[in-house]
């Protein structure tokens, strides 16, 4: 009996598939203009079987129409770190549009805190710099540990921060050392945004941004605190969300 | 299947009837030969009923009811902001001082000028406001109370006469601007209303402990703003005596505001009043907001035994009912400055309290507060709530937003925000 749960993010859509409380497959596509089209062939390519009950969750979750219940991306990141990290008590969920810090407990989100309106503390920001860098997303982390000195970047939203990078680059500074100021001046809004919940180990980082090892290191000596990276990172709201759906089963 | 009957007020037609007549009645004064005042709705508005006829624009309903309508709000907006006033101020004043800069009035027509202001200084913003407003009109004569002489707790015979001393002042001021002959009976009268009337809505509020609540937060909007536009005036006492019987009733007969009703929350200052419909998003989770600090607060009244809250009792119910001009303004002054929304302006852990009382006795599961960037003077201390509230052990979220500004205010991430507090209250949406 297979469960799905989809996450329908703002870059990318993620489709998980449970079995028995088992991940069967799953899926990630780039979310285009045709949202609908990337869940199917995501569900597709996930799924070798039929689907009885679908959970959505994500900022795009009321474009999946079979979808039985569509909860907030909060309660599904608790459900999902639960699932992959029982211990932990903090999940730090930095996707491509938000990022968002969750005090967590078997499961259930206890509390939390969401980045204000601003793009400077979600992936969105690593990618506009990339793309202002001429590097790939991919890249950015390694090359941004690469840096040996620090540059302040007093960036208040990604727009803005986009003209300092070019300042930057029009003063010679270092790629590397560049990106590594990005890293740090969005590990510096994650958490602050943590710290206004109490920071409970163990914590746990998930969403895309928890590819970037840059990214990884300044938040563990912004917070002062070692961060536990799990498999499927990237899945965690969707593996909530079809643990969900296996519930209405 | 819902889980209790639900049905409209009877009594809101005549309600939304006398809002419309008040700010019509405004407009058509002269032709009365009534007077128009303006000034704060935390004003002492009996006092100027003295002087005979006279009608009122308070400024922050009014600057509320032209964040309403957005369009015309951006308007005001926009005007103030080209006339060289910071976007960071209070949003009511902005939303007023545009709408005289663009001469029109919310309630249409170009925008009536008042005879004079009659106001309170209750934060930075309204000693000002008024002040701003008579200049860009060319010159409307204003009077303006100082009401900073402590909070509820720490009220003294000296700062009552100070206040007091300042209206004797003001009556005098009145007489001379206006050349009419002030009635010192009409004063009483207006007291005793005021006073009834407060109470009244406390009254009311109290019967929203019941669960089901007959009343949803969205709805009270509507009604406890006549505890403020024009708290002194027999019709609105009139009002609510039907409302509080009609509410009476829908507890006896278990109707209910929010038809399937499973968690109580509250919220605590002014909302984004261009998106009301929050509070109806809320319900298709089965959260109904009970009230607030500022619904019970601002137009009601209440006594504070024992870390609870009864409704305040009146000069008449005390055998203190005023007969002369001095024991009328005393009796009011001491009523004003017990205003639980005054509180949090000498100290946020006054809100805090008062706060928990109701989460207390209304049986309140969790609390919602704006991060009003509208108001320095109520926003002041939100976050020192939020802290007390969730060392308190209430579940409590905060959402961003402004009272007046809807350029500050971004609805779909706010849903978002409110629905993933929902969950973690153990609520699911109903899904249609």
């Amino acid at each position: 009996m297979l469960s799905c749960g989809i996450d329908v993010g703002a870059r990318t859509v993620k489709v998980v598939v449970l079995e028995n409380g088992r991940i069967r497959g799953r899926a990630i596509r780039v979310a285009g203009l045709q949202v609908e089209d990337d869940v199917a062939a995501a569900l597709k390519e996930a799924a070798a079987g039929e689907v009885r009950t679908i959970v959505a969750t994500g900022s795009g979750r009321e474009a999946v129409k079979e979808a039985r219940q569509r909860p907030t991306g909060i309660t599904c990141a608790a459900r999902g770190i639960h699932f992959l990290l029982p211990e932990a008590r903090m999940v730090i969920d930095v996707g491509a549009e938000e990022g968002r810090a969750i005090q967590c407990e078997g499961g259930r989100a206890l509390n939390f805190a969401v980045n204000e309106k601003c793009a400077a503390g979600a992936g969105t920001f690593i990618e506009t710099m990339s793309r202002t860098l001429e590097i790939a997303v991919d890249g950015f982390g390694p090359l941004a540990l690469q840096s040996t000195k620090l540059v302040p970047m007093n960036a208040q939203c990604a727009v803005f921060a986009e003209s300092e990078v070019v300042s930057l680059i029009h003063e010679k500074t270092p790629k590397q050392d560049i990106a590594r100021a990005v890293c740090d001046a969005m590990a510096g809004r994650i958490g602050s945004m943590c710290r206004r919940l109490a920071i409970t180990p163990p914590v746990a980082l998930v969403g895309g941004v928890a590819k970037n090892t840059a990214f990884v290191r300044a938040l563990e000596n912004d917070l002062k605190t070692d961060l536990t990276i799990p498999p499927d990172a990237e899945y965690v709201s969707a593996i909530g969300a079809a643990l969900i759906a296996a519930e209405e089963h | 299947m819902p889980k209790y009957k639900t049905g409209p007020l009877k009594c809101w037609n005549k309600a939304k009837e006398l809002r419309q007549k008040y700010y019509e009645d405004y407009v058509s004064a002269p032709k009365s030969g009534a007077l128009r005042i303006g000034g704060s709705a935390w004003a002492f508005s009996a006092v100027p009923e003295g002087l005979g006829d006279v009608r009122w624009l308070t400024g922050e309903p009014y600057g509320a009811s032209c964040a309403f309508d957005r369009k015309f709000s951006l308007s005001c907006l926009e005007a103030a902001e080209k006339k060289g006033y910071a976007r960071d101020l209070c949003a009511y004043m902005r939303n007023y001082w545009g709408s005289i800069l663009i001469d029109q009035y919310a309630f249409g027509g170009g925008f009536p000028k008042p005879d004079f202001f009659w106001t309170s200084h209750i934060c930075c913003s309204h000693a000002k406001w008024y002040q701003v407003a008579g200049e860009l009109e060319g010159g409307t004569p204003c009077y303006a109370v100082d009401v900073s002489v402590g909070p509820y707790t720490q009220i003294t015979p000296h700062g009552v006469a100070y206040v007091v001393g300042q209206l004797q002042d003001g009556i005098a001021w009145m007489e001379k601007l206006t050349k009419r002959r002030y009635d010192d009976a009409r004063l009483i009268e207006a007291v005793i209303t005021e006073t009834e009337a407060m109470s009244l809505w406390a009254k009311i509020c109290m019967l929203n402990r019941n669960v089901p609540a007959p009343l949803d937060e969205k709805t009270m909007y509507a009604l406890y703003v006549f505890g403020v536009i024009m708290k002194h005036r027999p019709e609105v006492l009139a009002l609510y005596r039907e409302l509080h019987d009609e509410v009476k009733e829908r507890v006896e007969r278990g109707i209910a505001a929010c038809a399937n009703e499973s968690k109580r929350l509250i919220s605590d200052t002014q909302p984004p009043w261009g998106f009301l419909d929050v509070f109806r998003h809320m319900e298709t989770y089965g959260a109904v907001s009970i009230g607030s600090l500022y619904t019970f607060g601002l137009a009601g009244m209440w006594d504070f035994p024992d870390g609870t809250m009864v409704p305040k009792a009146t000069p008449r119910q005390l055998g203190q009912t005023p007969r002369t001009r001095e024991e009328a303004l005393e009796a009011i002054v001491r009523w004003t400055l017990c205003r639980p929304e005054y509180q949090h302006f000498y100290n946020p852990g006054l809100k805090t309290d008062l706060m928990m009382r109701i989460i207390r006795d209304w049986k309140v599961d969790g609390a919602l507060l704006h991060y009003n960037r509208g108001c320095e003077g109520l926003s002041l201390g939100i976050a020192q709530n939020r802290m007390e509230l969730a060392a308190a052990g209430v579940p409590v979220s905060v959402f961003e937003g402004n009272m007046g500004d809807e350029r500050e205010f971004d609805h779909a991430r706010t849903l978002e925000r409110i629905d993933s507090f929902l969950e973690t209250l153990g609520l699911r949406k109903v899904e249609v």
